[in-house]
Order: structure tokens, then C-alpha cells, then sequence
């Protein structure tokens, strides 16, 4: 061998042609080969092509390169699904040229992020993250607030990928800003595969609070509250991207909801059309019950129990 | 004989204070957004953001500061080992013009935020053009000079440099093909799960042939140079050189662990992911063994600390790239600060040091005078050293609390932690990091003074020679 490689290294063209042949095998081998069979161009059965306003939500979401700070793929392990939801599946990106799993965790995964969040939530949030949580470091993003669509850009951009689009999709784009096309964007993705979450009833209807009036109970239920709900349901629980909870209306129905009920709603969130007690949910109440044991919960409902009326 | 060198020479060095030149940009871009992390305040909408910002870092270091000084030394390598200048002097001239003139469209372009998101093939498809075209104009000059050379044998770093041009072609044509829509939009040709495993079949390899083939090339020509003694064992170093390229294409998938990408293209590269220790070790030996073999010699130089705590980092870097790649450390690990910290203990610790240390042997040996400066040099070497080691180890304290923190469980079985409380604590860690940052920073200053120094020198002799 060594002798081969005394007559090798006396001929640079040679040299050069093997290095070429030696670094294609395993390059054909994991890298050509798959791409020629079906396993590496899955698509799920209800997988859309993405809308105009969708794809300029992407095209923002290259441009201001998020994906330096946040995942679009969720692992399948436990604690992993647990957190983000539905672990990834291969056919879920079919039309994403290229892929934007990232590398880099510094924010959450962002994978089943469609949904999650009512509208207002994420405008909110792209404005001020900080407003919603004090040792956020994401960037504020207001100034997409100011800019609009070019709708001219992004029939381009539709036509290079051939996706389909119709005339009233373009016409929509008129006057749309930035931050409408990213929180588009942001509410469609993951939302092919998102699994309904198991709606494991964390609480029986008819049962009742246990920490119910217990002051200390209340007190950690306001510290949750302020951490948790605020920011959507307003620091003193007046209300804001959801409902007040001060009121007498739970859900649409005007009446007292049960301890139970409300420990569902909480550990479960809301899906838009789930039936609840007091009638179909419009959707856009997270979960919590991966980040909060019962007894949290039942904090929590003490608390909102304190404040009703006020 | 030596005039005929004069003018590639300028060409080197050209290329060598450009690349010091777009590192220090890169370096004070990497300051600004390790600051951002723990001072978001420091995010400056809509050009400097946190995800427009850490593109530059990584692009300008990578292809400023490391592509910069690899076509300069290999220049200066290539005529040393072919015993010939340069075959075409004005087109290795005009190289050096298009080189820079890329980097600052390059620069311009990512704060602009025209970016493929593809990592470390962000720049778009003009851009793209302009980096082959840099590629080729390199290539011919290379073979050419090879071809015509007056030394039979072509030494271990020609290898190295040879495999690097024909790896990088290939690679960076494959990863960027794309359909262009307008001068600054391109969507690329390949699609989810595959475009993952493409994109990273490239930037394992954008590691491997940009960071570390060009670098041992470095390593085996200037230490023998700077040490005089010869290389260890060639015989050890054919076999190194061969399975090291052979085994780097197939392992791009250990950066997809547990993605939706096939497993058993996951598996194969984990497989050789772990082989890979072998060749890199059999670098790492040849080094230690060349110097060992005459140790005292060997130490009187100032300049082999550099090469041999740059080829045991690079040892270290090649222990720990195969155990991130097994799926029980992946899953720790994945996607926090860990891998950071691998990677700067890779680029700060092994590629900066070999860079910075064939710099000091280059521009003095051009400049016809002695280096300005051993105690600067040092100083320079033991500050990025302890920068460095700063910033890597915090990274790795970091990134196992956030692996092990995301992961811990109430005794109920939910999760412990909320995703913010986690990053709260990453703070101070965030904040140690800037300090390893800053510490770095003025040891690279503590260089560039002493190179500066050393041209400045250089002049002055010319001109009192004349
Ligand atoms: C410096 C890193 C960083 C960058 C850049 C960044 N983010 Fe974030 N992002 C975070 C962090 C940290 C959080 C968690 C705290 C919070 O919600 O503010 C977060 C939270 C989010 C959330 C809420 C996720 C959830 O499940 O609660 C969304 C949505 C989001 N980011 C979208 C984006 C988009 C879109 C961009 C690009 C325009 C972006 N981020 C850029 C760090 C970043
Ligand atoms: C992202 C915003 C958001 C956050 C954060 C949030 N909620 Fe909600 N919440 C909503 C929305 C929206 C609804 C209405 C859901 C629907 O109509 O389906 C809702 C509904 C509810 C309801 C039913 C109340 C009613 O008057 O109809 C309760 C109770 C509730 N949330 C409690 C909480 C608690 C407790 C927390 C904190 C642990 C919390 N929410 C956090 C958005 C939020
Ligand atoms: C045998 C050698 C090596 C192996 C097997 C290896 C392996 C790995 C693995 C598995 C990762 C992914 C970590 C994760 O995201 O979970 C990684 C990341 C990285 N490594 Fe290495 N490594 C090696 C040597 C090096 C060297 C010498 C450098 C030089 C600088 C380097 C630079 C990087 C970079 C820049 C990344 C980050 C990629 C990204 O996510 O953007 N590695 N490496
Ligand atoms: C003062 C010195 C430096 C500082 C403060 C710094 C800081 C940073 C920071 C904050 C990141 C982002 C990490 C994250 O995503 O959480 C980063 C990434 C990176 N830096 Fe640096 N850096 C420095 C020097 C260098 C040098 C000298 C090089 C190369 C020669 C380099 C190459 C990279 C690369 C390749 C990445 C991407 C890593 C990945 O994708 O995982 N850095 N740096």
C-alpha cells in the first residue's frame, strides 16, 4: 500500500481524481441513494401547500433567521413530547424548502406552535416579549408591525415554488403588514400532524377543590397566576386575549362552572370546537397540565375562586 | 530565484491581513451577540438583531478569517513544496481582490438578512456564484502550480490541500442548488427531510473540510518547519489521510438524531462517526511524536505550544464530536449550549491557534525579518487559551443543566420546569461567556499588534537594505 502511495503522490491528477471517487462512496451512500427512494419524499395526506400570506411569514421567518434560536422538530422522547406536543413525522415537510428544524434551542421548539396561541398572543408577543416574560431574550419584533406586503414579491416567490394560489389570496395581501404574514405563519405550523392532545380528564366533573379558601393555597395560586395567565387574562384577571375571569360567565355560559370543569379546562387547554360544559370551545386557551402538578392546579382555582366578583 | 517570489509573497500576505482583518469583525460580532443573550437591550431592529447578528459571526469567521488565511497559506505552502512560484502570480492577485470584495457583499447581504437558512451556506445564490468562481480561481492556481512542480514528491499537506478543493466543490455546489426568484430569493431544490439530510451532509463537512483538512495541512507543514523535525511517520499519515476522507461523508446525519430522517442513515452515521476518532488520533499521534521526538528542540521554539496544544484541542474536539454523536449523549444534549462549546473549543482552540501560529511563521519569513515579538506572543497565547477554556467549559456546565433540566419531572409526572425558568438560569453562564469573549478578544489584539509590528519592521529593514 505504501508503496502504491509512493507512485500516488507523484501524480496530483490522479490524486485528486481518487480523493474525488474516495469522498462520493459515502456520499452516494447516504446522501444520493436516499434521495431517490420514496422514504426521503414523505407527504402527509392533509399537508397544504403554504398560502401566500403564509409563505411571506416564512420568507420573514428566513430573513430574520429565528431559526438561530428556535427548533421546528420535536424528538420523540418523553419529556420532549410532553412539553412541545406530537413528536415530528418526516411527512410533515414536504413543502418546506429547505427544512427549518435549526440547531439551536435558545427558545422553544416551535414545531407544534400552530394553534397553541391565539393571534393577538403572538402579535403581542413579537412587539415585546419581555412584556410577557421578564427574562425573555428574544428580539422585539415591532417594526414588522410597520412594514407591508409587497404582493408582487410574494406571487414571485409563490410561482418559484409552484404552489397554488387564487386571485382573491393575492388581493387579501393589500394592506396586510409584516406581523400579520409571520403570526400566519407561526398558526400553520406542525398543524398537519398536530395530534389532538389526549384529553385525559385530569379531574372528575363532580370534584371539588381540595385546597378550596386555604389562604396559603391562594397565595401560590396568585404567584402561578401572575407567571401563567396574565398576560392573557390580565394581571388582575380582568380579562384580555381570554376571557375575563372575574365574571359570572364561564365559557359563553352565564352560571357557576364546577371545580373539576375548571381543572380540565386548565390541565387541557381549549381546542377550537372540543365540546366542554357550556358548549363548543373557540380554542386559543394553552395547556398546562405538562408543567403543573394537580396540586398547582387546584392553587390556581382557589385564587380565581378569591377574585370572583371583583 | 527568491524575486520570483516577491510578488506571490505580497499575495500571501495580502490574503493573510484580510483574513485578520474579517476575524477581528467576526470576533467583535461574536462579543455583540453573546452580550444580546443575556442583554437583549443589545438587539438593534431590524439590521442587528440577535438572528441576523450570529449569521455574520459564523459566516465571517468561517469564510473571512478561515477561508482568508487557507487560500493565503496554502499559496504560500503550495510554492514552498512545489519549489515554484505560482503559476498564473495575477490571477492569485486578483483572487485575493474577488475574496474581499465577497466577504464585504457577504457581510452586507446577511445584515440585509438575504439569507438560504441553510447553516454555513447561508449566503444566496449570487453570492453563491462568487464563492465557486473564488473556489475555481483557487483550484487552477493550486494544480497548476502542483503540476509544474520542481519536487517529485507532493508532502502530506498537498494532500490535504488537494482533497480540501475537490471535498469543498463539491459540497458547496450540491448544498446550494436552489430556483432563484429575484436577485436576493432563492428556494432551495430539495425538500423537507431531505433537505435536512443534504444541508447537513454539507455542514458536517463544511467542518470537515474547512476546519480541519486546510488546518492539518497547516499543522503538517509549519510544525516540522518551525521544530525542524521531520513529521513522525508517514506511513501513519497516508493511512490517516485516506480513512479521513473516506469516513467524514457518511456521518452528516449524527447532527439529525432523532429527526424524523430515516434511522438507519442516522444509524450509519453514528457508526462512523464513532470510526472517525481513528484517523483524527492518527494525526494527533504524528504530532505528538514529532515533537516528542526531540523534545527539547522541539520546546525551544515559541511557536510549537501552539501547534501542539492546537493538535491536543483538536484531539479533544475528536473525542467529543463522536460521543455527541451517540443517540443516549444526543438526546442530553441536542439543540443546548453544549454544542457551542464543543464548537468554539474547535475554532478557538484548534483552528484559530494553528492559524494564528502558521501566521507567525509566515509573515516574518515573507517580511524577511524576525518576529516583532516573542513575549507578545505568549501573552497572546496564554489570554485565547484561557479565553478560550472560559468559554467552553461554562458552555458545556450550561448546556447539560438545560439538557437535565428540561427533562426533570415532578414526582406526579409532569414537568418541573417551564422553558423560561430554564433560560433564566442560563444568565450568569451567559454572562461568564462574554468574559472567556473579551478575554480572547485582547489575546487576538495582543496578535495582530505583534504581526503589525512585524511588517512595520519588515519595511524598515528593506528600506535601510536599499
Ligand atoms: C435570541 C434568540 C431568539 C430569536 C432570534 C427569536 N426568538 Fe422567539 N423566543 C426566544 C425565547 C428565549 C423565547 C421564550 C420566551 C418568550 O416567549 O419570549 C421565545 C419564544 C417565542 C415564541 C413563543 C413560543 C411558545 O411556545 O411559547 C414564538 C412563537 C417565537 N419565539 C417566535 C419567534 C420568531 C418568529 C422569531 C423570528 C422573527 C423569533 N422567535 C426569534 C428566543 C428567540
Ligand atoms: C395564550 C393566552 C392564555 C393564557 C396564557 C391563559 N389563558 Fe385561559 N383562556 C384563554 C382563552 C383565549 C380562553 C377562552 C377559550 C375558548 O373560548 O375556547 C381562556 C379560557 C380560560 C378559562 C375559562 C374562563 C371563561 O371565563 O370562559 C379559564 C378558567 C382559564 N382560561 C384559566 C387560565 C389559567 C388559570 C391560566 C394560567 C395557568 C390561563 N388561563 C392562561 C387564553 C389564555
Ligand atoms: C471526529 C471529529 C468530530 C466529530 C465526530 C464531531 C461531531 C459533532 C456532532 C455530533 C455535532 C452535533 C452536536 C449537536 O448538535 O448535537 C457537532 C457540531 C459541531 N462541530 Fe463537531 N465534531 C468533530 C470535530 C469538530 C472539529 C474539529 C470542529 C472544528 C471547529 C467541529 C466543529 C463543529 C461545529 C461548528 C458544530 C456545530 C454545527 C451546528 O450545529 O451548526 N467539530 N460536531
Ligand atoms: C470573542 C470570541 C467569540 C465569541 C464571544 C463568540 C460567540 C458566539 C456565540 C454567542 C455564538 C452563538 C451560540 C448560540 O447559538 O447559542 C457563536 C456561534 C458560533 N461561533 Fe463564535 N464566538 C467567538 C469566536 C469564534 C471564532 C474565533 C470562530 C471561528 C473561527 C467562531 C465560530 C462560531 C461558529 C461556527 C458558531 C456556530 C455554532 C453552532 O451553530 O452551534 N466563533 N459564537
Amino acid at each position: 500500500m505504501a508503496g502504491l502511495h509512493e507512485k500516488l503522490h507523484t501524480r496530483p491528477v490522479t490524486f485528486a481524481v481518487l480523493s474525488a471517487v474516495v469522498i462520493l462512496i459515502g456520499t452516494i451512500v447516504t446522501m444520493f441513494y436516499p434521495m431517490l427512494t420514496p422514504q426521503m419524499h414523505p407527504k402527509l395526506e392533509n399537508l397544504k401547500p403554504y398560502t401566500p400570506l403564509q409563505l411571506a411569514g416564512r420568507d420573514i421567518y428566513q430573513r430574520e433567521g429565528c431559526n438561530n434560536c428556535h427548533t421546528q422538530t420535536v424528538r420523540p422522547l418523553k419529556t420532549e413530547v410532553m412539553r412541545y406536543g406530537e413528536y415530528s413525522k418526516a411527512g410533515e415537510f414536504a413543502y418546506d424548502r429547505p427544512f427549518l428544524w435549526g440547531s439551536k434551542r435558545t427558545g422553544p421548539d416551535l414545531a407544534r406552535i400552530g394553534g397553541k396561541y391565539p393571534d393577538a398572543w403572538h402579535s403581542m408577543h413579537f412587539e415585546d416579549p419581555r412584556a410577557f416574560f421578564a427574562e425573555s431574550n428574544m428580539p422585539s419584533y415591532g417594526f414588522l408591525n410597520k412594514r407591508k406586503l409587497d404582493a408582487g414579491d410574494v406571487v414571485s416567490h409563490m410561482k418559484a415554488l409552484g404552489f397554488p394560489y387564487t386571485s382573491d389570496e393575492i388581493n387579501a395581501l393589500d394592506g396586510k403588514t409584516e406581523m400579520d404574514a409571520i403570526v400566519a405563519y407561526m398558526q400553520v405550523i406542525g398543524i398537519a400532524a398536530a395530534k389532538k392532545p389526549a384529553i385525559a380528564e385530569a379531574a372528575r366533573a363532580e370534584d371539588k377543590n381540595p385546597l378550596s379558601g386555604k389562604p396559603e393555597a391562594v397565595a401560590e395560586g396568585k404567584d402561578l397566576y401572575a407567571a401563567n395567565c396574565a398576560v392573557c387574562h390580565g394581571s388582575d384577571g380582568e380579562g384580555g386575549i381570554g376571557p375575563d375571569l372575574t365574571d359570572n360567565v364561564w365559557l359563553y355560559k352565564e352560571g357557576d362552572m364546577g371545580d373539576g370543569a375548571l381543572h380540565n379546562i386548565i390541565a387541557n387547554g381549549t381546542q377550537p370546537g372540543r365540546e366542554i360544559e357550556g358548549g363548543k370551545a373557540k380554542g386559543g386557551m394553552p395547556p398546562f397540565g405538562a408543567q403543573m402538578d394537580k396540586n398547582k392546579i387546584w392553587a390556581l382555582i382557589a385564587y380565581i375562586r378569591s377574585i370572583h366578583g371583583k | 530565484m527568491n524575486d520570483d517570489y516577491q510578488y506571490d509573497n505580497q499575495t500571501v500576505k495580502g490574503f493573510i491581513v484580510s483574513s485578520i482583518f474579517w476575524g477581528v469583525a467576526g470576533i467583535l460580532i461574536g462579543l455583540w451577540i453573546s452580550v444580546q443573550l443575556w442583554k437583549p437591550e443589545w438587539n438593534v431592529p431590524p439590521f442587528f438583531t440577535y438572528g441576523r447578528l450570529r449569521v455574520v459571526h459564523t459566516n465571517g469567521l468561517t469564510f473571512g478569517l478561515g477561508v482568508g488565511a487557507i487560500f493565503g497559506i496554502s499559496y504560500y505552502i503550495v510554492m514552498r513544496l512545489a519549489k515554484t512560484p505560482l503559476l498564473f502570480p495575477k490571477l492569485a492577485r486578483f483572487h485575493l481582490y474577488l475574496f474581499n470584495i465577497a466577504i464585504a457583499l457577504a457581510a452586507v447581504s446577511l445584515f440585509a438578512g438575504m439569507n438560504q437558512s441553510l447553516e454555513y451556506a447561508e449566503l444566496e445564490w449570487p453570492l453563491d456564484i462568487g464563492v465557486v468562481i473564488l473556489w475555481v480561481i483557487f483550484a487552477v492556481n493550486i494544480f497548476g502550480t502542483i503540476i509544474r512542480r520542481k519536487e517529485e514528491q507532493m508532502y502530506i499537506s498537498l494532500w490535504y490541500i488537494i482533497a480540501t478543493v475537490v471535498a469543498v466543490a463539491i459540497l458547496y455546489i450540491v448544498n446550494n442548488l436552489s430556483v432563484p426568484s429575484g436577485l436576493f430569493k432563492s428556494y432551495s431544490v430539495f425538500a423537507g427531510v431531505n433537505s435536512a439530510n443534504v444541508q447537513w451532509w454539507y455542514g458536517h463537512n463544511a467542518v470537515g473540510f474547512v476546519f480541519t483538512t486546510p488546518i492539518l495541512a497547516m499543522f503538517y507543514y509549519f510544525l516540522p518547519k518551525s521544530t525542524g523535525i521531520p513529521i513522525f511517520s508517514h506511513r501513519l499519515s497516508i493511512i490517516s489521510f485516506w480513512s479521513l476522507v473516506f469516513a467524514y461523508l457518511w456521518t452528516g446525519a449524527h447532527h439529525l438524531v432523532y429527526t424524523p430522517l430515516p434511522d438507519w442513515i442516522q444509524t450509519l452515521a453514528i457508526v462512523f462517526t464513532v470510526f472517525l476518532i481513528a484517523p483524527s488520533w492518527g494525526s494527533v499521534v504524528n504530532g505528538f511524536y514529532t515533537a516528542g521526538a526531540d523534545w527539547p528542540k522541539a520546546q525551544a521554539n515559541y511557536l510549537t505550544k501552539f501547534f501542539i496544544l492546537g493538535i491536543t484541542f483538536y484531539g479533544l474536539q475528536t473525542v467529543q464530536g463522536p460521543t455527541q454523536g451517540l443517540r443516549v449523549v444526543s438526546q442530553l444534549i441536542h439543540y443546548t449550549d453544549w454544542v457551542p462549546g464543543h464548537v468554539h473549543m474547535g475554532t478557538m482552540g484548534w483552528v484559530t491557534m494553528t492559524v494564528a501560529a502558521s501566521i507567525y511563521y509566515v509573515i516574518p519569513k515573507i517580511c524577511k525579518t524576525d518576529i516583532y515579538s516573542i513575549g507578545i506572543a505568549n501573552t497572546h497565547f496564554y489570554l485565547v487559551l484561557i479565553g478560550q477554556l472560559i468559554f467552553s467549559i461554562t458552555m458545556w456546565i450550561t448546556g447539560i443543566q438545560q439538557g437535565a433540566l428540561s427533562k426533570a419531572v415532578n414526582p406526579d409526572g409532569s414537568l418541573k420546569y417551564a422553558m423560561v425558568e430554564i433560560i433564566a438560569k442560563n444568565y450568569p453562564y451567559w454572562q461568564m461567556r462574554t468574559l472567556g469573549g473579551v478575554i480572547f478578544t485582547i489575546g487576538m489584539l495582543f496578535f495582530i499588534y505583534n504581526i503589525y509590528m512585524t511588517i512595520r519592521k519588515g519595511k524598515a529593514l528593506a528600506v535601510s537594505n536599499a
